[in-house]
């Protein structure tokens, strides 16, 4: 089991003729993804590794039977891209794009309302169920098949905790990265929820960082909502007030809010421990399993 | 991340949608300051002209009467350093008699994804400290970006806050603009704090504030023009930053930190901290790095006087081990002897490649995150007790 991408995902590529779409369309094939389409508007026709262009995502989805996008479309476009992608009857989309305007994702934000199609990111690494199909930029080799399922916001971060986990023989169902910027379509409350119902995962990761109040909502949901065991870190701790800290998110604001010592009491009151360093997380990922 | 406009060039923009401003000359030095107040008549207030809050509290504004006082105002603020920037520029402003002071902001909420108009009776101070001790007195109405502010949501607002009913529409009108231009302009925030009242019943907007967001630049090639201006001035290092193209923030101690995404940077300066190092920067090269970018960062912490030991942190996904070990060799070798010590862990695609390549009379490896960065620290040490 894993949660939102196996072997049997459909897969179309939003930007597969650009530098980054045809490179990362043939990692993930590389992985066993099941790529069946890319949709550039223009391109309709051509192929790219073998694989059918078509110029618009609905096209796509009605000539390969698609039901999941992913987004490498350059950030001026991304927006509307990825509602051409919410237009369709998909599954799921996954924005990769890093530089989205923030007004076009309030807009887009305001559409998820209104469909059933799942976004996540943008400004994300993608999402990856081991042994099965990746979704995005993840490196596969760091990752193995297991019932720990990860959420976190950031990217290189989720490949330092899985090295770790992966480096001690514990796989993961479904790594998720949910992207960096303030406004984003899945979040921690999202993922936690889809590994709570999943019967293979077995205990849970969240790794957040300062900036904004999404630990904090996380933090209330898994006091109510969530039996399985979640092991916290949060990044940003030495963080100055009205830095920015790379992701447009993650920034602690003037009046306070968004810290990581915040973050990590909420956590720690909803009986999360919240690791001081990544190997601390990965110890307590292996006594919830003991 | 947003970019920030001075006030004068906010002014500009809000005055040209028809926002009430009052009348106001920018000013480089103290003759241009008295023409000025001439021309618009005492009294006057000179403010300065630089990307800080807090500025009247700091000295940067000052009220004047008469010409002396503008001398004595422009000599004390002109080339003054407030909170690390030097003043170079000044603006006359007419100075407004005002009976009351309001606040009125857009921003977007980032927690419902939402923008959100404010409005409140307590203007003229800082609104954030107004949010937190009186979170009531700011009336808040969310606005669905597909559809824009309706007139009613404007109203609302107004009446919300409690702003007396002999001006309530003109402050409804500026909310209205304020939003259309946020909207237009790609803001990530517009405020004005003070809009001012008068004994005649009319606003005026005695302070602007318009940050644009950077991602949308692209789309607004009016304010990305006037980029360069409003970035003028800041800390040399961050200048350097930009011109590189690198996430910086230069911070108080000595452990110079270079990595890969945001959060594993943010990580290592926490691990810094917590093996009792205090970190120097931010610096994160970004995803895909090739070695020239890799040789830049290096050169960007070493020119950092601050910096004793250097951590150098990749963790490969689009960015390549191979890559970073010659960049790395190629900053190092061109120094017949290393200027600071530099601890090197690399991990992911390519690590191993990257491992042959490294030149490892030049840097100390470590295998793991915690280690490098213990390494890193204790290096500084050694360099703070001699």
């Amino acid at each position: 089991m894993s949660v939102l991408v196996d072997d049997d995902t459909r897969v179309v590529v939003q930007g597969i003729t650009g530098g980054e779409g045809k490179f990362h369309a043939e990692q993930m094939m590389e992985y066993g993804t099941n790529v069946v389409a890319g949709a550039v508007p223009g391109k309709g026709g051509q192929e790219v590794n073998g694989v059918p262009v078509f110029d618009t995502v609905h096209e796509a989805v009605a000539e390969e039977d698609a039901d999941t996008s992913v987004i490498f479309v350059p950030p001026a476009f991304a927006g509307d891209a990825v509602f051409e992608a919410l237009d369709t009857d998909l599954d799921l989309a996954v924005a990769i794009t890093e530089g989205i305007p923030t007004q076009d994702m309030a807009k887009v934000n305001k559409r998820l309302t209104e469909t059933d199609t799942r976004l996540v990111g943008p400004n994300c690494p993608g999402l990856i169920t081991p042994g099965e199909a990746k979704l995005g930029i993840l490196p596969g080799n760091i990752f193995a098949d297991g019932n720990v399922g990860l959420v976190s916001r950031s990217g290189t971060l989720t490949y330092q905790v899985v090295d770790s986990l992966t480096n001690r023989g514990i796989g993961q169902t479904t790594a998720i990265g949910i992207g960096g910027d303030p406004i984003i379509g899945t979040d921690f409350v999202d993922a936690l929820e889809l590994f709570e119902n999943d019967d293979e995962t077995e205990a849970i990761v969240m790794c957040g960082e300062i900036g904004g109040e999404d630990e904090e909502e996380a933090a209330a949901y898994i006091d109510e909502h969530v039996d399985t065991p979640v092991a916290g870190f949060i990044a940003g701790r030495t963080a100055p007030p009205g830095k920015r800290m790379g992701h447009a998110g993650a920034i602690v604001s003037g009046s306070g809010t968004g810290t990581a010592e915040s973050k990590i009491n909420a956590l720690n009151d909803a009986g999360v421990p919240v690791g001081d360093t990544p190997e601390e997380v990965a110890d307590n990922i292996e006594s919830f399993l003991e | 991340m947003a970019m920030k406009l001075h006030e004068y060039q906010a002014k500009d923009v809000f005055a040209d949608a028809g926002v009430p401003t009052p009348s106001s000359q920018l000013a480089s030095d103290v003759d241009g300051v008295l023409t000025a107040a001439e021309e618009i008549g005492y009294p006057v207030a000179v403010k300065a002209q630089v990307q800080v809050g807090g500025r009247g509290k700091a000295g940067g504004i000052k009220l004047a009467e008469d010409e002396d006082e503008a001398r004595e105002a422009a000599e004390s603020i002109l080339g003054m350093d407030l909170k690390g920037y030097s003043v170079e520029r000044v603006l006359v402003e007419e100075a407004v008699d005002f009976t009351n002071e309001l606040y009125v902001g857009i921003t977007m909420d980032r927690g419902e994804g939402k923008p959100v108009a404010m409005v409140s009776t307590k203007g003229g101070v800082n609104i954030e400290e107004v949010a937190e001790e009186d979170p009531d007195a700011i009336a808040r109405e969310h606005i669905d970006p597909a559809f824009g502010m309706h007139p009613f949501q404007a109203r609302k607002a107004v009446y919300d806050a409690g702003v007396d009913k002999s001006v309530a529409n003109d402050v409804a009108s500026v909310l209205t603009t304020l939003y259309d231009l946020w909207e237009s302009r790609d803001g990530s925030d517009a405020e004005i704090n003070p809009l001012m009242v008068t004994a005649d019943d009319d606003v005026i907007a005695a302070d602007a504030v318009m940050n644009i967001d950077e991602d949308a630049l692209f789309r607004q090639p009016e304010l990305a023009e006037m980029e360069e201006e409003a970035a003028s001035g800041g800390d040399e290092l961050e200048q350097k930053a930009d011109e590189y193209d690198f996430d910086y923030v230069r911070l108080e101690g000595n452990v110079g930190i270079i990595g890969n995404g945001a959060g594993l940077v943010m990580t290592t300066l926490d691990l810094v901290d917590y093996y009792g190092g205090e970190p120097a920067n931010f610096l994160d090269v970004g995803g895909g790095a090739k070695a020239e970018r890799i040789a830049n960062a290096l050169d960007m912490v070493f020119s950092d006087d601050n910096v004793d030991s250097v951590v150098f942190n990749i963790f490969g996904g689009i960015t390549r081990g191979d890559e970073v070990a010659r960049g790395i060799n190629e900053a190092l070798e061109q120094f017949d002897e290393i200027p600071k010590p530099v601890v090197v862990r690399l991990a992911g695609t390519n690590w191993e490649e990257g491992m042959e390549i490294l030149n490892e009379d030049l840097v100390t490896v470590e295998q793991t995150l915690e280690d490098a960065v213990e390494r890193t620290v204790a290096y500084a040490e050694e360099v703070t007790e001699q």
